[in-house]
């Protein structure tokens, strides 16, 4: 067979790109849910009531032990079946990222909280601000810096991630990727797109993290 | 904030019993649609692969085409009278089984192996397409049959059908075995064996993309069916398929469907009659 070099890249764009709007679709929309969800289970973490403590680390645990393919899995086909309901890849992909999300983005919250000096909000309190203010006031401006480095690596994981819900039948841009290859055997220049797709996403990411960090450490 | 807190832990103990709940809901089994409710529906949901040419694949404009998909077509045509009211969805291997079970597709037409373990699972009807075993060789090879073989290197991959078979039936081929398809391929180009077995189709459309070797055997070892499959009970829509592929086998529909959709990506001289029913 005769190779078609780059030009198959050309010539199966727009299928690659449709992969691609679905891969950004579901990152994004998960991340910034994520972002706000995340947060008040962050808050929610940091109570020192024993019984929330407890079911929001077992919550937290159990999308870190149970592989998210399995979730994916669970909310695309056992979830509709027992409730006699229909939902789409879409929908199930998206839920299950922001569960997920809300997850890994709670611990990075409680961990931000949890790290300031205690003499901080003692300090607030003496000068008479009420807790919301505290948090409003003292907490959150210095937590966010360190919220942000962790917030971008888990929307680049989320991103690397979105690969799976092809088993739930959303056509991502690998499984695009995929495709084409097995038509065309032309997996040297497929994959070479899909490399420098995903860098063109995720590094500016990570550069700005990087940027933000050294801004805020002076 | 220790009100806000409260509050918040209540919200999320109330939806986690709410969502608990109703999960444990059961409702009754659905055996999957009926015919009159794909009447209804207008389309017929298919399941085909989107990366297995020349059997499932997409095109370059995302349209699902190959063999399996041609059969797809006509049955939309002859269940709905438009070989346009399909909808595909695209199957992995792994969760072909799911599709049916949670009656997200009406027919699965993905290369489905007839085997024991998934007839407890799903529905087959009658087979559309048979696998076997083949064997290639490099064109200018001594080896015209698989009797060729004795005290020859046998090329296959491990854990296949292929290096089974050959251990339980043919103890004097000496058998040299790799993990991945592509490392075992190339070690035939490489001249690392005398010869190579693996299923059938796949060898077929490997000698006509590799200039250079031939088919020596195409239809070796015990055969295998490759059939449509529908949810587990759903007689209706079974019965209707089992009668579908009867006429059309009669009709001599797969003939026409081999010449479209196979003989341009197999080896010149691949034997049909190892493909398809006629």
């Amino acid at each position: 067979m005769q190779s078609l070099g780059p030009k198959v890249i050309i010539d199966n764009l727009p299928l690659l790109l449709d992969g691609l709007g679905n891969t950004l679709l579901i990152a994004f929309i998960s991340m910034i849910i994520s972002i706000a969800t995340g947060f008040l289970f962050g808050i929610l973490r940091t109570s020192k009531n024993k019984l929330l403590k407890l079911i929001t680390d077992i919550y937290l645990e159990a999308f870190r032990i149970v592989p998210i393919m399995v979730w994916l899995f669970i909310m695309y086909f056992f979830v509709p079946r027992a409730l006699g309901i229909s939902v789409s890849g879409e929908f199930a992909a998206i839920t299950i990222f922001v569960m997920w999300g809300t997850a890994e983005m709670g611990d990075i919250v409680r961990g931000a909280l949890e790290s300031l000096p205690k003499s901080q909000l003692e300090a607030g309190l003496s000068v008479g601000l009420s807790r919301s203010q505290l948090f409003i006031y003292i907490q959150l401006p210095q937590a966010i810096k360190r919220i942000v480095p962790g917030a971008i690596s888990l929307s680049t994981r989320m991103i690397k991630t979105t690969s799976l819900v092809v088993l739930i039948g959303v056509i991502d841009i690998i499984k695009r990727g995929q495709q084409v290859i097995e038509r065309t055997k032309e997996a040297f220049w497929i994959y070479g797109f899909l490399f420098v797709v995903f860098f063109i996403i995720c590094y500016p990411l990570s550069i700005s993290s990087k940027k933000l960090e050294e801004k805020w450490a002076n | 904030m220790k009100t806000f807190i409260k509050k918040l832990g209540i919200i999320f103990t109330v939806l986690t019993l709410i969502v608990g709940l109703t999960a444990c809901q059961k409702t009754s089994d659905t055996k999957g649609s009926s015919i009159d409710a794909i009447k209804e529906r207008g389309k017929v949901i298919i399941g085909v692969f989107g990366d297995k040419p020349p059997f499932g694949y997409v095109d370059e404009n995302g349209d699902s085409v190959g063999y399996d998909v041609y059969l797809a077509h006509q049955i939309a045509k002859d269940l709905l009278g438009d070989e346009n009211k399909v909808e595909f969805v695209i199957l992995e291997a792994a969760n072909r089984i799911e599709y049916l079970k949670s009656n997200k597709v009406d027919i699965v037409l993905a290369n489905f192996t007839v085997t024991e373990e998934r007839k407890q699972e799903v529905d087959f009807a009658e087979a559309y397409m048979k696998v076997a075993l083949g064997i290639v060789a490099p064109d200018g090879s001594q080896i015209t049959s698989v009797d060729d073989l004795k005290g020859k290197k046998l090329i296959v991959n491990k854990g296949t059908t292929a290096e089974l078979f050959f251990t339980e039936n043919y103890p004097d081929v000496e058998l040299i075995s790799y993990e991945q398809n592509t490392e075992t391929f190339q070690a035939l180009v490489d001249g690392r064996g005398d010869a190579l077995a693996h299923d059938n189709t796949l060898l077929f459309a490997w000698a006509y993309e590799n200039a250079g070797f031939k088919i020596v055997e195409g239809n070796l070892g015990s055969q295998d069916a490759i059939a449509p499959a529908v949810s587990k009970g759903n007689t209706e829509l079974l019965n209707w398929l089992n009668d579908e592929i009867k006429t059309l086998t009669a009709d001599g529909f797969f003939e026409k469907a081999y010449d479209q959709e196979l003989r341009s990506h197999f080896s010149p001289d691949t034997n049909p009659d190892d493909v398809i029913f006629r």
